[in-house]
């Protein structure tokens, strides 16, 4: 161990008293870990919202107060408080959800969440526009089936990845296993969930209820993902902390770790950037809990706690040095790190259509256009999965993509399954280009508080359009990854797209190219604030150059660099360079 | 009011400027009642003998008619040598009942052949077994009503029935009188006083000054006959998408009409009819649009009539017999018969006029007579949701939107889709309407008010006023509607106002919310032990809203919180009840 470490600067760290912090601070100190006013607030009759400082403790508890900001206004005119709801987000790791789970989320979707569920980019299921007075009855029917919503969301860690690489099965399920212990283990301890949601007694803890987290939590969100080569599905580089699995001959060694990757930025704020995480070392299997808490300490004890747009682990990083930060992790953990070992990824997108896993079951990788599960004209989704989830004995498995795979299909059921999905009119990705199948958009309007301009609701036309492109220079099957949110926050990864699309206001998006394929580059922008016009021609002129100028088996994210339409972005902190 | 313009000759400086601020203070009905009590003083000392009997008008009223004709009785009593006293039964000593002498009665009916609720305390002794035995009394009654209800004129019926029982003798027959009251009102009113006369018409002196109502120029008060236009400033929707309801939010300007009102009052909304509707009448009855009627011996444009002078849409009996008469139908002449009610309610709620024309075409129709079976139009009562004080110059309404439809097409409420569908610019035609039993108490004495549907409106203007007053007392607001997302009148401005502190507590009732229906009532009996202690302090209890729906069940449950936290018998809760009515601590609304 380094002994002769230097002294941090420690002003804007959990050290500090609390008046010298973010306000944030002084609300979860004060929250008696995260009960808060939530309860009182649940009873509030005069309002649909939570009053007060509920809506922030809440997302501690996976749910997130939103309006139809499409009627905001018109609402606002006939004097009546905007149209609240809330959306419910489930802790899932891993992405891994039996049959009997599903239909128990199919049937709460079709009481309480608007006959429709949207799979994320981080593998889980959000119900939108789901009223107050029906939340715990929800959160109850979730229990029915082992499912929570804590920390789902709020300053702590985050919903865990896991890759789906259903394959290679038993190490797919030696890693997933890992992941949920490791959100189990990494989630906040409070009994506050059980007390507001379950309306159980408070019971007695010895000491704290949070030995881990203490009574602020962490600075900002943390998220942790676990990746299995040769698909880096999860964005491993993306995550706060990634473990990346390393195997021989099918048996899982331990991961390589990276750690400080983010996507979040702040419109107009150049100090805020994306960026992706750094490998510093490997650590065998076993030892993958001990990590997270040396890592997460770090970051708890460090962060910035004054300004909440400053205080992810990418910048704690980029202030205090990558080697003082290995170092104190190493310090936590009471052992160095191993060297990292050798691994290569191919590809961050999904593979659709049928594969056979090693265990000679099937599965079937579901293409589901920005992750909504919902019934509409001749593609009716949601009631084509309850009734698969109502034969299949495997499991579903929710794409970092936000697709979903009904792995493990049992060879007596594949005819049936495959029978169903045609049935419902969901074997449609023949017709869909590559390009569209390896599209992401995060939610956004109308229920999304950040957005600024249409993602979900837009991108499937715009990428339409952008298919007659494709069409016209022969690149319809020319896997592109493209990316769109409606905010800079960068809830589908928009920053390390080859096309990435970002709102700044109706109608207007920042341009970025350059990405790498599978995750390990981050783009840059190429045009900012233009309209869909704008956005075609200029799709049109180079991917048709693409098309005529390109090398055998380039990609389009690093012809966009060789070209010159964009530099390489090599760390974070040249993204707004 | 330019009233005071000019000053009167007989008076000195300082004693017409206290007539100017006097009259400057006034309301209407303040006004009216000024100008009786000083043309009361300058009779007395002229006429020449004194009456051999008194005479006393007493009046029921909830919308205002009974007092205005009270007045108009009152004024023609004087005029042949009378000095009547008027009093409402609102606040009428039951006790005094015994030194009367004379009785003219006029009392109005409402709902199921319910009296003025401002008169129910006076009904129920009246009617109930401590009733005085009135022989030597003399009454005479004329009763208000509205034929298209089937329990026209009832509670005028009720009275004139039990005055008879209880021995007083009868003067004249009773009057029954539709909603176009004003011509035979008049003419029975002199006939009845005209048997009261001490004298010989005409033996009183005449008065020595004007009355002070008669140098007002009438060109400045807008009332009922006299609407002002008042432009139409704002109209929105406040419910929003999806509801099962349509109710809005309407801004007038009175801005430089000189109409004043105060919180609790309503406005008089004079309609057009819905211009398709006249258009399709016409073509139904093949009538010109350009044919001349007479109305009151006046001659008009049929379609000027259809539009704004009559009544086209609800069949009323006298149309119905009409037509039974003229189409020789027996189906329909037999529905006019009595024990008919419910087949002819039935009928006539699927069939207008309109439906008449078309299923029962009358062979030989003629303009005229069709207008002679039509009632006037009537103006609309809408309690005022705004305060003066808080917003000068402005009248807001709060208006539920009657739209159904009806034999495939749309059917309107003639004065709920009136305003609705007045665009910003237009004017409506308005008068105010004083309701003075609905008034807020004095400023430091705390109030409940209950509310459903629009019945929120005067609860608006309350609060407004009691803002702009920095009034002391404390406020507690019930309101039931039927969906929270989208029925939550008002919402945010509760919201504001709990906020501030202004509104000390608010419940609310959302009937189709949850699987069994709640309602405003419901919220009362569970906050039955804070609401007996409001009104251990002298609270002030305010019900506005549907005499069906809400005012009976928020009476129960009123008894029911005296009972449960009073400890009082049934018994004991509603005499407790009615003593808060007549000390007006409990004051309703309802329509």
């Amino acid at each position: 161990m380094n002994l002769n470490r230097s002294i941090p600067d420690r002003s804007r760290d959990v050290s500090q008293p609390l008046e010298a912090l973010g306000p944030d601070e002084t609300l979860k100190a004060d929250s008696n870990y995260l009960r808060g006013a939530i309860s009182s607030g649940l009873l509030a009759e005069i309002t649909a919202a939570v009053p007060g400082g509920g809506p922030k403790l809440m997302k501690f508890h996976g749910l997130y107060q939103q309006d139809n900001r499409d009627i905001r206004d018109e609402r606002r005119r006939q004097k009546l408080e905007p149209a609240y709801a809330f959306m419910v987000r489930v802790r899932l790791p891993g992405g891994v959800c039996t049959p009997g789970q599903w239909l128990k989320l199919d049937e709460l979707a079709r009481t309480y969440g608007g006959v429709t569920l949207r799979l994320t980019t981080r593998q889980t299921f959000q119900l939108h526009g789901v009223l107050k007075q029906h939340l715990r009855p929800l959160i109850r029917g979730l229990r029915e089936v082992l499912l929570d919503t804590k920390s789902a969301c709020g300053d702590d860690a985050r919903g865990v990845m896991c890759g789906v690489n259903s394959q290679l099965s038993a190490l797919h399920g030696s890693v997933s296993a890992i992941a949920r212990r490791a959100s189990d283990h990494a989630i906040p301890k409070t009994g506050a969930y059980r007390e507001i949601w379950y309306e159980e007694e408070r019971q007695e803890v010895p000491r704290t209820e949070e030995p881990f987290y203490g009574g602020t939590y962490l600075p900002r969100k943390f998220k942790i993902g676990f990746a299995i080569p040769p698909s880096n599905d999860i964005d491993v580089y993306t995550q706060d902390l990634g473990l990346i699995a390393i195997a021989s001959q099918g048996r899982l060694e331990g991961f390589n770790v990276v750690i400080g990757g983010s996507m979040g930025r702040t419109d107009r704020a150049p100090e805020t950037y994306p960026r992706l995480a750094d490998l510093i070392g490997f650590i065998s299997a076993d030892r993958v809990l001990p990590l997270i808490d040396a890592v997460m300490s770090v970051q708890r004890d460090y962060g910035d706690r004054v300004d909440r747009a400053h205080a992810r682990f990418k910048y704690t990083i980029d202030e205090k040095g990558l080697d003082w930060i290995k170092a104190e992790i190493e310090r936590r953990l009471g052992s160095f790190l191993d060297p990292p070992r050798e691994f290569q990824f191919t590809s961050n997108s999904d593979a659709v259509g049928w594969a056979t896993g090693e265990d000679g079951r099937f599965h079937y990788t579901l293409f589901v256009e920005n992750g909504r599960i919902i019934d509409s004209g001749k593609r009716s989704l949601m009631e084509g999965l309850r009734m698969i989830a109502r034969l299949h004995d495997g499991a579903f498995l929710l794409t970092p993509n936000q697709n979903l795979i009904i792995a493990g299909i049992a060879p007596h059921n594949r005819d049936v399954i495959e029978a169903l999905l045609r049935e419902h009119g969901l074997i449609n990705s023949e017709t869909a280009s590559a390009l569209r199948l390896n599209s992401m958009a995060c939610v956004s309007l109308p229920t999304c508080g950040l957005a600024m301009a249409e993602s979900e609701r837009y991108l499937p036309t715009l990428l339409s359009k952008i298919e007659e492109i494709l069409a016209r220079h022969g690149l319809q099957t020319e896997p592109i990854t493209l990316r769109m949110t409606g905010c800079p926050n960068g809830c589908s990864r928009p920053y390390n797209a080859e096309i990435g699309l970002t709102g700044r206001a109706p109608g207007k998006y920042n341009l970025y190219f350059g990405g790498g394929f599978h995750g390990q580059r981050l783009n840059k922008m190429y045009l900012e604030n233009v309209g869909e016009a704008s956005i075609l021609t200029t799709l049109e002129d180079i991917l048709g150059h693409f098309a005529r100028t390109r090398l055998p088996g380039e990609h389009f994210g690093d012809f966009a660099i060789r070209a010159g339409y964009v530099p390489e972005v090599t760390e974070g902190r040249q993204f707004n360079d | 009011m330019n009233v005071l313009e000019a000053p009167s000759s007989d008076l000195t400086h300082e004693q017409w400027e206290l007539v100017v601020a006097l009259v400057r203070s006034l309301n209407q009905a303040q006004l009216l009642w000024v100008s009786e009590y000083l043309a009361g003083r300058v009779q007395t000392p002229v006429s020449g003998t004194a009456p051999s009997r008194r005479l006393t008008i007493l009046f029921g009223s909830e919308t205002g008619n009974g007092a205005e004709i009270a007045a108009s009785a009152a004024d023609s009593a004087r005029g042949i040598g009378l000095h009547p006293t008027v009093r409402d039964l609102a606040d009428y000593k039951l006790r005094l009942l015994m030194e009367e002498e004379d009785l003219l009665f006029i009392t109005s009916t409402h709902g199921e052949g319910d009296p003025p609720h401002t008169a129910e305390p006076f009904f129920e002794f009246l009617e109930g077994r401590k009733a005085p035995q009135l022989s030597g009394k003399r009454f005479a009654v004329v009763a208000l009503g509205d034929s298209t209800y089937e329990k026209f004129c009832e509670a005028g019926r009720r009275l004139d029935r039990r005055l008879e029982e209880l021995g007083a003798s009868r003067l004249a027959a009773r009057v029954d009188c539709d909603v176009d009251y004003e011509k035979n009102a008049a003419a029975a009113i002199s006939q009845i006083l005209a048997k009261l006369g001490p004298c010989s018409p005409g033996a009183g002196e005449p008065p020595l000054l004007p009355r002070l109502e008669a140098v007002v120029p009438s060109r400045t008060i807008f009332d009922k006959r006299h609407p002002f236009p008042a432009p139409v400033v704002d109209n929105v929707a406040l419910t929003g998408r999806g509801s099962s309801k349509e109710t809005r939010h309407i801004e007038l300007s009175i801005a430089g009409s000189g109409m004043t009102f105060e919180p609790g009052d309503a406005l008089g909304v004079a309609p057009a009819n819905n211009p398709h509707l006249v258009e399709s009448l016409l073509a139904s009855a093949g009538f010109s649009p350009d044919a001349g009627v007479l109305i009151d011996g006046q001659p008009v444009r049929l379609h000027e009539a259809l539009t704004s002078k009559l009544e086209i849409v609800r069949v009323t009996r006298r149309l119905l017999r009409f037509w039974a008469d003229q189409s020789g139908i027996s189906e329909l002449g037999a529905l006019c018969e009595e024990g008919q009610a419910e087949l002819r309610a039935a009928l006539l709620k699927e069939n207008h006029v309109i439906d008449l024309l078309r299923r029962f075409p009358l062979r030989d129709l003629s303009a005229q007579s069709l207008v002679d079976n039509l009632r006037p139009l009537q103006p609309r009562l809408y309690s005022i949701a705004s305060s003066a004080a808080f917003a000068p110059g402005e009248v807001h309404l709060t208006v539920a939107v009657v739209r159904y439809p009806l034999h495939g097409e749309p059917r309107h409420g003639v004065a709920s889709a009136f305003l609705a569908d007045a665009a910003p610019e237009t004017s409506v035609p308005v008068f105010v309407q004083s309701n003075p039993h609905f008034r807020l108490p004095a400023n430091d004495v705390p109030i409940v008010m209950i509310g459903a549907g629009t019945g929120i409106a005067p609860f608006r203007a309350f609060l407004q006023e009691r803002e702009m007053r920095g009034a002391s007392g404390k406020n507690w607001l019930f309101f039931g509607e039927r969906h929270f997302r989208t029925d939550f009148l008002y919402q945010t401005e509760w919201q504001a106002h709990l906020h501030s502190g202004l509104l000390t507590r608010m419940n609310v009732a959302f009937s189709r919310e949850g699987t069994t229906k709640t309602y405003a009532q419901h919220r009362l009996l569970e906050q039955a032990r804070d609401l007996y202690a409001w009104l251990q302090d002298g609270c002030h209890i305010y019900v506005c809203g549907d005499a069906v729906g809400l005012t009976p069940g928020v009476h129960a449950a009123l008894r029911c919180v005296l009972q449960q936290e009073g400890g009082l018998d049934l018994h004991a809760a509603e005499e407790h009840l009615t003593s808060l009515r007549s000390s007006r601590r409990y004051q309703i609304d309802a329509y």
